[in-house]
């Protein structure tokens, strides 16, 4: 079972080359659905080609992504701050609880309709859109994470000496550094759910707006290169997201068996 | 003995709500007298209070009745000058070991340089030397608790506390932290003396380290008769095999077994 990474990658790889060499079989060989149903991955791949070399996806991909970008900046700016007020004050919580109970089960698409008509279709739109979903993962795990602050270590720091901002800066932070850095991941992934949905609707750019697009034009092979393109950015992210986590936090790895 | 009181349990108690809402008497007044420089240990049953009783020393806890008094001044909340070492380390997991030992330094504004000397010192003394980029879940349980030692001692405290601080270690470990630990111990009495109070169910360990035993009683917490060890220092491991050292380990054990 266990062998070099070489045949982890076998593993993991046989399951997708399968599917692919059915698709093509039933596409190509012997055709079994309307191209407009089901596109070959030959035809797929040739889209995909066309579509980066004209520019077209890669001025989508840009669009979405900076808009995932901005969304998850302005989640981090406001939920980080707020998750840890919550978390850390009790009266803060006490006033704030209702509304996020409240707010937080509406579905980031149920906004769609408000954000149309407060921010017109656009940019601003999909980027409020997105951000709400990221928002709240954010900010319930900031204040998870303020919550877990381990009493011990609070002892522990008290009676080394540790000044009050010295625990907030020493101890507290770095526990809520790790619970953030898995809302963030969260957070990233929702909000390329929720980006695509507002697209559809709020927007006339991003991976989003280019698969309703292609759907009108019936062009069903331009519709799964969106698709796929979303897939693989959505996986590039969280493992770079995971990357990034080893790198400045290199304690979290086993922390959690310990 | 009174002028060199280190510290001075008077009329120590403590009750405290239960979860259901019931008082629970944790501990009977306890009045204890430790000088400087002395290592007592204090042995009782689980939930006799004898934690209650560091906690309260450390200023983590408030007695109910009563107060304890260091150097004849009463505690006014935690600090540096009461190191406390705990059963579970508690060292911050983000942290390397040089990160850990170097905290109490630090928050006591120490330069980086002064820092980073007293850390070197300290993980010398605890052997951890090659150690300090490691972070805590890289280390075994002993080398955990030595880094723990090593952080409580960079403070350079008056007071050492120390909350069944082998009690999770396997036996092996424990023998050998237990000679460690006296050896630590009197390097850093060297300057100015070092009081320890340490808690412990096991009645060798007590009898090996201290020089004296408080025995309490099972809840409310009671001092029962005290316990000079009579071996003198230091004490090379074959004690433990002494006829003396037995006696004194049933004498305590038929303490403990008596009361009801």
């Amino acid at each position: 079972m266990n062998g070099g990474p070489l045949r982890e990658l076998g593993w993991r790889l046989i399951l997708p080359i399968v599917l692919i060499a059915l698709w093509y079989v039933f596409t190509e060989i012997a055709p079994m659905f309307h191209p407009a149903l089901l596109p070959s991955p030959v035809a797929v791949v040739r889209t995909f080609w066309k579509l980066l070399w004209n520019g077209e996806l890669i001025g989508h991909i840009n669009a979405s992504l900076l808009r995932i970008f901005y969304a998850n900046l302005g989640a981090l700016a406001l939920g980080v701050p707020l998750g840890l007020a919550m978390g850390l004050y009790r009266p803060v919580e006490r006033v704030l609880d209702g509304l996020v109970s409240v707010f937080r089960p509406i579905p980031p698409l149920a906004w769609v309709p408000l954000s149309i008509l407060w921010l017109g279709i656009g940019t601003l739109s999909v980027v409020f859109i997105t951000f709400l979903a990221a928002f709240f993962a954010v900010l319930i795990n900031t204040m998870a994470g303020a919550r877990a602050v381990d009493r011990l270590h609070m002892r522990a720091a008290l009676s080394l000496g540790a000044s009050q901002r010295r625990i907030m800066t020493h101890v507290v932070l770095p526990t809520v550094a790790s619970y953030v850095f898995t809302g963030l991941r969260i957070a990233i992934g929702v909000s390329w759910m929720s980006i695509v949905a507002a697209e559809l609707i709020a927007a006339s750019s991003g991976l989003g707006y280019m698969i309703t697009f292609y759907r009108e034009v019936l062009r069903t092979d331009a519709i799964i290169v969106g698709m796929l393109t979303i897939g693989f950015i959505g996986l590039a992210m969280d493992m770079a997201t995971r990357r990034l986590e080893q790198w400045l936090m290199p304690w979290r790895s086993e922390y959690r068996l310990a | 003995m009174t002028a060199a009181t280190k510290i001075a349990f008077r009329d120590v108690g403590k009750r405290f709500a239960s979860a259901s809402g019931e008082a629970v008497h944790a501990l009977e007044t306890v009045s204890l007298d430790i000088a400087a420089g002395e290592f007592v240990t204090i042995v009782g049953p689980s939930g006799c209070g004898k934690s209650t009783l560091l906690n309260i020393v450390a200023g983590s806890d408030e007695p109910s009745q009563g107060e304890v008094l260091i150097d004849g001044h009463p505690i006014l909340g935690p600090s540096a000058e009461r190191g406390v070492v705990f059963q579970e380390y508690a060292l911050f997991p983000w942290l390397t070991v040089a990160g850990n030992v170097g905290f109490g330094p630090g928050s006591r504004g120490l330069s980086a340089r002064e820092t980073a000397a007293r850390v070197q010192d300290c993980i010398a003394m605890v052997k951890l030397e090659g150690f300090e980029r490691k972070y805590p879940h890289e280390l075994s349980g002993g080398m955990r608790q030595r880094c723990a030692l090593a952080r409580c001692n960079a403070n350079d405290p008056d007071v050492m506390l120390m909350d069944e601080p082998l009690a999770a270690l396997d036996a092996l470990t424990r023998l050998s932290l237990q000679e460690e630990l006296l050896r630590i111990w009197s390097e850093t009495s060297r300057a100015r003396p070092k009081t320890v109070l340490f808690i412990t169910h096991a009645i060798d360990e007590a009898i090996y380290l201290s020089d004296r035993i408080v025995v309490m009683s099972d809840r409310p917490g009671r001092v029962l008769p005290e316990i000079r060890v009579p071996f003198s220092r230091p004490r090379p491991p074959e004690i433990r095999t002494d006829a003396e050292f037995h006696r004194l380990s049933d004498e305590i054990w038929l303490l403990l077994r008596k009361d009801p």
